[in-house]
């Protein structure tokens, strides 16, 4: 029976690359279960090496599972018969902003899925026009694409992936190479779709800032799955994310390290106001001994 | 200093040079460099001259700009004129040791350096006014009819699209690649041409391996955005001709004629 809530459902999934020695211990990833409902903004947090791109790739049906299923809408991604239904339902934004536009025109490069899909052109023309709107790049449609930003780039490269009209759209560290105004814009835009367009979202990141503000976050290390929660249930477990290698934002940080100082506080904060609020709190309770 | 090249670059605008159906001004360059070729006299090349210097005002188009188009083939122009100079044989107009000037190599030159330019004009102003979609759009259409006999049209296309649209970024590799080897002590401009051959080496290996990595990339980000092939491929912006491309072909048969009898009277 299939579950209407669920768009991406994950079984069991192992995978490893072929190597010419066949170092069959090398799995990349070893028995993955993970559901991505509909709607949802789900963040995967992993360091290099984690496997967390390797799981991205397997959601539309570039790498194929070794072991196990990857069902996007009911359809396993093994069946080479629907490959473009899955890519038409699972958009994919990549890491290199320059690498993966293809017509040097905005709207032309957003134009490209439809066009693959057979769209006829007057769908096609809504279908751009509603992309760039939704990544405010309206003003932008005629420009040379090589003239736009890092931020910019990976915007089209985000409209021109909403062109499908995708269910899901997957952003592979795509924010990895931009500068922080860039990784804001991109921040935004994704919101902004999750929240408005109800565009269920799966972001690739090793950034913790990113993934504070995801709905739910799933923690990769060695091409397993070691945590899952919210943001907040995740990063109040300082110390076994320091442990493989992860970091925690610096709000929680901070709390963190008042905490253990012996001021008691909650360290399940993430956004910056609540994080300052908390601390001015527990300051004004004890100020008076400060003042001494 | 590489950025500066205008040749395969689009300069987006809205004229009607800008307009024309791609497929008009294709086979209208090819009108118009198959006249370039045959200009016989400078009546010619005043009438060629007065044609281009309408077609570029009209593109709306800054004159320098596409001049600039002409600037990495100078020296190219630059030996083509000497050697047509120096190596015609002819009535003699001036002559030191072993180098001669002939009238027949004045005029030769002078015909190969406006060969040369006025080529470079058109075919700059054909890039700058046509973004590159339309015109792989035109070439593949143009050359859908040879489909059956096995021309891989819309492959071809497709090529040419992604080459142009790599140009710019390839470029800035390019610059980079060369101001980290400088850092790293590398010396570009001392030795003979062997030497400065062999400084090459290491700004094309990286430069090589960094366009596989990215043809790589590329490939994946078309195949996740469905493409396969130019099976059953619509497009945004269909080609139609219009009036306006009636007058473009009108204008350039003008051209020929008038060069064409040029070559005849005078």
């Amino acid at each position: 029976m299939k579950n209407t809530d669920t768009v991406i459902e994950i079984k069991d999934l192992e995978f490893s690359y072929e190597d010419s020695d066949a170092n069959k211990t090398d799995a990349v990833l070893k028995g993955i279960n993970l559901c991505v409902k509909k709607g949802e903004f789900l963040a995967v947090l992993g360091h290099n090496g984690s496997g967390k791109s390797t799981l991205a790739k397997h959601l539309n049906a570039i790498l194929v599972p070794k072991n196990g299923t990857v069902l996007v809408d009911g359809i396993d991604t093994a069946d080479e018969n629907s490959l473009y239904d899955i890519r038409q339902k699972v958009g994919m934004v990549f890491q290199n902003p320059d690498n993966q536009l293809v017509a040097t025109i905005v709207e032309e490069d957003v134009a490209f899925a439809p066009e693959n899909l057979g769209v006829e052109p007057s769908e096609i023309r809504k279908r751009v026009d509603y992309a760039l709107d939704a990544v405010n790049m309206t003003e932008y449609k005629e420009h040379s694409s090589g003239m736009l930003s890092g931020g910019q780039k990976q915007r089209i490269a985000v409209a021109g992936v909403l062109a499908m009209k995708p269910e899901v759209v997957v952003m592979d560290e795509s924010t990895a190479m931009l500068d922080p105004v860039g990784r804001r814009e991109i921040m935004d835009t994704v919101k902004k779709l999750n929240r408005q367009e109800k565009m269920t979202v799966v972001m690739i990141t090793h950034f913790m800032e990113e993934a504070a503000q995801a709905d739910r976050v799933v923690v990769m290390d060695k091409g397993e799955i070691v945590m899952e929660g919210t943001p907040k249930e995740i990063f109040c477990q300082v110390e076994a994310l320091k442990k493989i290698g992860l970091d925690v934002p610096q709000t929680t940080e901070l709390l963190y390290s008042l905490k253990k100082s012996g001021f008691k506080l909650a360290t399940d904060l993430l956004t910056v106001e609540e994080c300052a609020k908390e601390i001015e709190t527990v300051f004004s309770k004890i100020g008076g001994a400060l003042c001494d | 200093m590489l950025k500066d090249i205008t040749l395969g670059q689009y300069f987006p605008g809205n004229s009607l040079i800008h307009r024309l159906d791609p497929r008009t001004k294709i086979l209208c360059i090819i009108l118009y460099i198959t006249v370039i070729f045959c200009v016989k006299n400078f009546w010619g090349y005043g009438v060629l001259a007065a044609f281009t210097a309408i077609c570029i005002i009209s593109s709306k188009i800054p004159f320098g700009y596409v001049i600039k188009g002409v600037k990495p083939i100078l020296i190219f122009v630059i030996f083509t004129a000497l050697f047509n100079l120096f190596l015609t044989n002819g009535r003699v107009l001036w002559s030191w040791g072993f180098l001669k000037i002939t009238y027949e190599g004045v005029r030769l030159a002078a015909f190969m350096v406006l060969r040369l330019f006025f080529l470079v004009l058109g075919t700059s102003l054909l890039t700058l006014t046509t973004s590159p979609i339309a015109l792989t759009d035109g070439i593949e259409k143009l050359l859908s009819p040879f489909k059956k006999i096995g021309v891989p049209a819309h492959e071809l296309a497709m090529m040419m699209t992604i080459a142009l649209r790599f140009v710019p970024t390839l470029l800035e590799e390019t610059e980079k690649i060369i101001k980290a080897q400088t850092a790293r002590g590398a010396d570009f401009e001392s030795g003979n041409i062997i030497n400065r051959a062999k400084a090459m080496i290491p700004i094309l290996i990286p430069l090589f391996v960094s366009a596989f990595r990215r043809a790589d990339d590329l490939a994946v980000a078309m195949e996740c955005r469905c493409y396969r092939g130019g099976e059953n491929r619509t497009r945004l912006k269909e080609l139609k001709m219009t009036t306006a491309d009636i007058w473009g072909w009108l204008f350039v048969t003008v051209l020929a004629v008038l060069v064409f009898t040029s070559n005849i009277l005078l």
